[in-house]
């Protein structure tokens, strides 16, 4: 047949984009941050990191070859990325098990029953981050004190920034890292978090192949920063400065790679705007008046469950109608 | 129906919480061990039976428009008596098992079956239908107490064989109850659904 007359329906012209190449994008986007966790926890940090991914995986191959018995899907890369993310949320001296429970929970509790990437209400990475909070809430709140490479001080654990904040009635700056570290990752969190340099590098790439929109980081962040902004000035003796806010805890991961998970993010940017809104208040609260000194992983899937009510809200109007 | 399919249809073809999804709210809050659940189904039962069997003793007494308080204050008697009993001779059960034993008065599967069996049925169906629903209510709790305790808690009816260090707390959480309740739910299904198609594929063949 003459290729000429085959003419297909429109849209006619293809951007070349796959789920494949979104993947691949968000893995190099993650690359800085996963140097310099390994740069400050060392080799824990590339163990967890493989068994996360390997695991994500395979559990997704498993299930939908023997369970769905459908044809498997795990060369989009998105049990990849799900297993990446899974990594870097928990503390570098993680069980290896609770590793592997974790993977399962992500595939097999918030993807697969849901029917696979694409039909998941919540972002898999964490839901299974949340599991292991509640379920293990010893090994993932005990974090190793970051230390270059070639100091030997694996053994020693520290509180997060945030936990500091949590734990002590007023707010004393000088048991705080210097924002310095915290620009650069020296301070104590999940593994993936630390770095805010490293996490901006990734964000700018993503923004710059157009994987993800400004509108749900800036409005996250913005929002955060407002509002810790507000009580800061309240009371700067009790309520940090918002920079430090920002800088701290898994905001940024959170806002840039998790929040703008295309499946479980709203599609319109007036939608993200008020997703990422959502998200800021909620992680502020909990921050600031809540039981757990960090709230970004429960403010994502709080906003998860609300994706489709703001779908509806935010409906584009059809032209001239 | 014959006699045997009106007791048996209960366990799982037509399951109250698996099934029908009636009775989800106790069915998600004292299933964190297989003791609560053994003693809540027991005390299910014992009131589907009794309350089954006098109103549809008195099915022909009962004046229509009126017949859901009289089903209310039947059920409220047996839940009464079974919580006093429980109370006096099961101390800690009924600590453990709290507001959800003068809860079964407002349990959806006693009221279902009364209206939708009892008061249309004769008396030995009703009591076979009863103790059918009862006994499949009790078996939904216990397989869904026994994934969370095992889990959760890494015991089985109060016998501790992991380490607390290996155990999974949310399963023994509330966010825990609805994640098993699903996922025993489907295997159910899943299960009855190919008991099903292999029965018709024999019957095709036959």
């Amino acid at each position: 047949m003459n290729k000429l007359l085959n003419v297909s329906g429109s849209p006619h012209v293809h951007s070349g984009e796959s789920v494949q190449k979104i993947m691949l994008s968000v893995i190099i986007a993650l690359l800085p941050a996963f140097v310099v966790s390994v740069f400050y926890f060392g080799l824990p940090v590339i163990v967890l990191t493989l068994v996360s991914v390997g695991c994500c995986v395979l559990f997704e191959y498993l299930i939908q070859r023997f369970m769905m018995k459908v044809p498997t899907t795990i060369s989009d890369g998105s049990a990849v990325v799900t297993g990446l993310l899974l990594a870097f949320n928990v503390p570098a001296n993680l069980p290896i098990w609770m590793m592997v429970v974790g993977a399962l929970v992500a595939i097999g509790i918030a993807k697969m029953p849901f029917g696979g990437l694409g039909h998941n209400l919540f972002n898999p990475a964490l839901v299974a981050r949340v599991f292991m909070l509640i379920s293990f809430p010893v090994a993932m709140t005990t974090w190793p004190v970051p230390s270059p490479i070639w100091g030997f001080t694996d053994a020693i654990t520290g509180p997060t920034p945030l936990g500091i904040l949590k734990e002590s009635a007023t707010v004393n700056m000088g048991e705080m890292p210097r924002y310095l570290d915290l620009l650069v990752g020296q301070m104590g969190g999940s593994f993936g978090e630390i770095s805010a340099i490293a996490l901006l590098l990734g964000a700018i790439y993503l923004l710059w192949k157009r994987v993800i929109t400004w509108h749900i980081p800036v409005s996250f962040i913005l929002t955060v920063f407002i509002f810790s902004g507000i009580f800061y000035l309240i009371d700067p003796t009790q309520y940090a400065n918002p920079f430090f806010h920002v800088l701290t805890g898994g905001l940024l991961l959170g806002a840039f790679f998790m929040a703008t998970d295309m499946v479980t993010s709203p599609t319109t940017p007036s939608a993200m705007l008020v997703f990422g809104a959502g998200c800021g208040l909620i992680t502020i609260i909990i921050r600031l008046f809540g039981a757990y000194p960090e709230g970004v992983s429960f403010s994502i899937l709080l906003m998860n469950a609300m994706v489709p009510l703001l779908n509806r809200w935010f409906k584009p109007k059809t032209y001239a109608k | 129906m014959s006699k045997l399919k009106i007791l048996t249809k209960g366990f799982f073809k037509e399951n109250p919480s698996l099934i029908l999804v009636l009775g989800t709210c106790p069915t998600l809050a004292v299933t964190t061990s297989v003791n609560n659940a053994l003693g809540m189904g027991a005390a299910t039962t014992f009131v589907l039976l009794m309350s089954n069997i006098l109103i549809s003793m008195l099915k022909n007494v009962i004046p229509d428009k009126i017949r859901i308080p009289c089903f209310i204050v039947i059920i409220a008697t047996f839940v009464s008596m079974i919580d006093l009993i429980i109370q006096g001779f099961l101390p800690a059960l009924s600590a453990s098992l709290g507001v959800f034993i003068p809860l079964i008065v407002v349990n959806c599967i006693v009221l279902g079956r009364a209206e939708a069996f009892a008061s249309k049925n004769p008396v030995f169906d009703s009591f076979l239908d009863g103790l059918g629903m009862g006994i499949g209510f009790t078996i939904s709790l216990v397989l869904i107490a026994a994934v969370r305790e095992v889990l959760g808690a890494g015991s089985f009816l109060g016998f501790t064989f992991v380490p607390s260090d290996y155990n999974m707390l949310l399963f023994v959480l509330a966010p825990g109850a609805f994640i098993v309740y699903g996922f025993v739910m489907a295997a159910v299904r899943q299960i009855l659904n190919n008991v099903e198609a292999k029965r018709k594929a024999k019957q095709a063949t036959a």
